[in-house]
């Protein structure tokens, strides 16, 4: 392709978008505009965070331990270097929180996909192959669905670390905490692409494929998914939300993420220790990271909703 | 209505078994039974010996079979940790924790309604637009990041309430409460108030919606025809026919409430059946987990089983299509 026509097609994309409705939704919601941007510098930060971040909180060498419980920059006592001072070993709280996102976020991200996969999966399975398949499926979700995911995802975290011998848990704390919070969210997504699965599948265009030939697997993939996915995206950035709180809360419960390499919910749990003692700062500045990221990603979810789906609601 | 109670009664059955099976299977297979019931010195012959005794060596489901057997009388072995019977010790802390949540749950209605009516008939008003902001606030917040934010302001910077424990208890028979003191009082709010903030918000939300829906009906105009007090009408006829749906979400909630309480209790140190769980999964003391696992289940279960059941009495339109409705919520 040469450069030019490369060009056009760059432009011809910006200019549909900047046509969309979706584009013109975002536009109009202030909100919503706020939380994007406080959701990509979150992102960003956590991205890039051994990069940007001010100190290196995780390398021995460069901390020291007579920097330890500084305030933050505007409170007495306070250090230029540690705008939001430090914690119990003199660790920049700043740097730990951009850390602490990076874990945080990661977790969010990858326990939604795995959610995205399983539910999208065996939705796809239960609407087009229907029968006892199905009513398995949706029996199996529909008990699921009886108990909180915050529980689920505990009693799987649970049982996952009493098969694994102690010595374990550390290393493997993040894929558990991947596969308990991701178990415990794929309903949602396998009951939404179900039902437009089952619509999708009496068209004209499936059965055209069908009378073709195609395989059933091949149809599912490439013809009824993609006409089921806006919803999985909408149900995906709320699940977000909702995976980095289970993170957050597992790890703050002191069976999740260990504090050798703490995601934001390890932060205040370790915080947590010293609130009494008035160092308030360790443990309400990841609080406080931890509240506006969720905050934002729920906005986001929220604006995405209505703006692909009014009927959604 | 037979055959439905029936078809539901079986399938509430079957979900026990479900979960009886995986807390059995936990139980029996993560980790070694006779390791962790005897010292290190025992010799191997005395192993073999008490593997035989405790009928480990038995068929899976003669095994499974006494494993369910025992569990419905309440018996769910010795834990590791404690080296007690894992009944007492779940029956000592759950006075704790069903206080704890009958109070949260009380609290949500009692502040959740008025908030809600009051949103829903001054939709515009500064205070609603508060209120709703503050259950945005309140759905997004995770549960344990409020009680922390909670205990900094009234347990550290104003140490008005204690921020640990119930307080003093008097003990009635085998139920200990901490409603009679007011050490124990002042202790239960915090947590009461953590937990029931969630649940408060979602009715609020709830008897907001219904009012909006409830007020735009004809026989609310008639009520107005006829001259009644705004009083009456919000409140006799409006509200009335808004709390079916408050109560059936209350009583679904309930259930999330227990469950909810381990974080709570974890925040606070309340010495209750979510504290004793949390740490039986962090030391993988098995037989509490398999007996929590099964207690919570059982508990859900007879909820949802009542909600439906409920349904049925209520809803005739249910029963044209029993099959195709799940357990709700």
């Amino acid at each position: 392709m040469d450069p030019l026509s490369l060009r056009e097609n760059v432009s011809d994309t910006y200019v549909r978008f900047r046509d969309s409705d979706i584009y013109y939704s975002f536009r109009r919601s202030p909100l919503t505009i706020v939380a994007a941007v406080i959701t990509v510098v979150f992102v960003g930060a956590a991205v890039f965070a051994p990069w940007v971040a001010p100190h290196h909180p995780f390398d021995l060498t460069t901390i020291d331990l007579l920097d330890a419980f500084t305030p933050p920059v505007w409170a007495e006592g306070g250090d230029s270097r540690f705008l939001l001072g430090t914690d119990d070993q003199g660790r920049d709280m700043l740097s730990t929180i951009m850390f602490g996102a990076r874990i945080s976020l990661g977790v969010g991200f990858a326990s939604v996909i795995f959610a995205m996969v399983i539910g999208v999966s065996l939705g796809l399975l239960s609407g087009y192959v229907g029968g006892t398949t199905d009513s398995i499926i949706m029996r199996i979700a529909d008990i699921q669905l009886s108990f909180p995911a915050i529980l689920i995802a505990l009693l799987i975290d649970g049982v996952v670390r009493g098969i694994l011998p102690r010595d374990m848990h550390d290393e493997v704390a993040v894929y558990v905490l991947i596969f308990a919070i991701g178990v415990s969210g794929w309903v949602q997504y396998a009951r939404t692409v179900r039902g437009s699965t089952m619509v999708e599948k009496n068209k004209e265009y499936v059965q055209a494929a069908r009378v073709m030939g195609v395989m059933p697997w091949l149809i599912m993939l490439r013809h009824v998914l993609p006409n089921a996915m806006g919803p999985v995206l909408v149900i995906g950035t709320i699940h977000l939300a909702v995976a980095i709180i289970t993170e957050a809360t597992l790890s703050f419960l002191g069976v999740g993420v260990p504090p050798t390499s703490p995601s934001l919910g390890t932060l205040i749990r370790v915080g947590n220790d010293f609130l009494f003692s008035g160092e308030w700062w360790i443990t309400v500045f990841p609080g406080i990271g931890l509240a506006v990221l969720v905050l934002a990603v729920n906005l986001l979810g929220d604006w995405l909703r209505d703006a692909l789906n009014p009927k959604l609601r | 209505m037979i055959a439905f109670i029936i078809r539901r009664l079986l399938q509430s059955v079957a979900v026990m078994l479900v979960v009886g099976l995986i807390a059995f299977s936990l139980f029996r297979y993560v980790g070694n039974p006779v390791d962790n019931l005897v010292g290190q010195d025992t010799t191997l012959e005395e192993r073999i010996a008490l593997k035989e005794g405790l009928g480990l060596n038995d068929p899976f489901f003669v095994q499974f079979g006494r494993f369910v057997v025992n569990a419905t009388q309440g018996d769910f072995g010795f834990s590791y940790r404690h080296r007690r019977p894992v009944e007492y010790l779940i029956a000592e802390r759950m006075p704790a924790t069903l206080e704890l949540s009958a109070v949260a749950a009380l609290m949500a209605l009692l502040i959740g309604i008025p908030m809600g009516v009051y949103t829903g008939l001054r939709r515009d008003g500064v205070l609603s637009k508060v209120f709703m902001a503050l259950s945005l606030i309140g759905v997004s917040l995770p549960t344990f990041l409020i009680g922390i934010l909670l205990i900094l302001l009234f347990g550290v910077v104003l140490r008005w309430l204690p921020t640990f424990g119930r307080g003093e208890v008097v003990d009635i028979g085998w139920w200990s409460t901490g409603l009679l003191t007011t050490s124990g009082i002042k202790a239960l709010l915090m947590p009461a108030f953590t937990l029931a903030l969630f649940q408060m918000t979602l009715i609020m939300r709830l008897v907001r919606s219904e009012m909006l829906e409830v007020l735009r009906t004809d026989y609310i105009k008639f009520a107005r025809a006829r001259g009644l007090s705004n009083r009456a009408i919000n409140f006799g006829h409006a509200l009335k026919n808004t709390l079916v749906p408050v109560i059936t979400i209350t009583g679904l909630q309930l259930g999330s409430i227990i469950a909810f309480a381990i974080i709570t209790e974890s925040v606070f140190q309340w010495p209750g059946m979510g504290l004793l769980f949390i740490q039986a999964i962090s030391e993988v003391d098995i037989p509490v987990m398999a007996a929590y696992l099964c207690m919570i289940a059982f508990f859900f279960v007879v909820i949802n089983l009542i909600v439906d059941l409920l349904y049925y009495a209520v809803d005739p339109r249910l029963r044209v299509d029993v099959g195709s409705r799940g357990g709700l919520g």
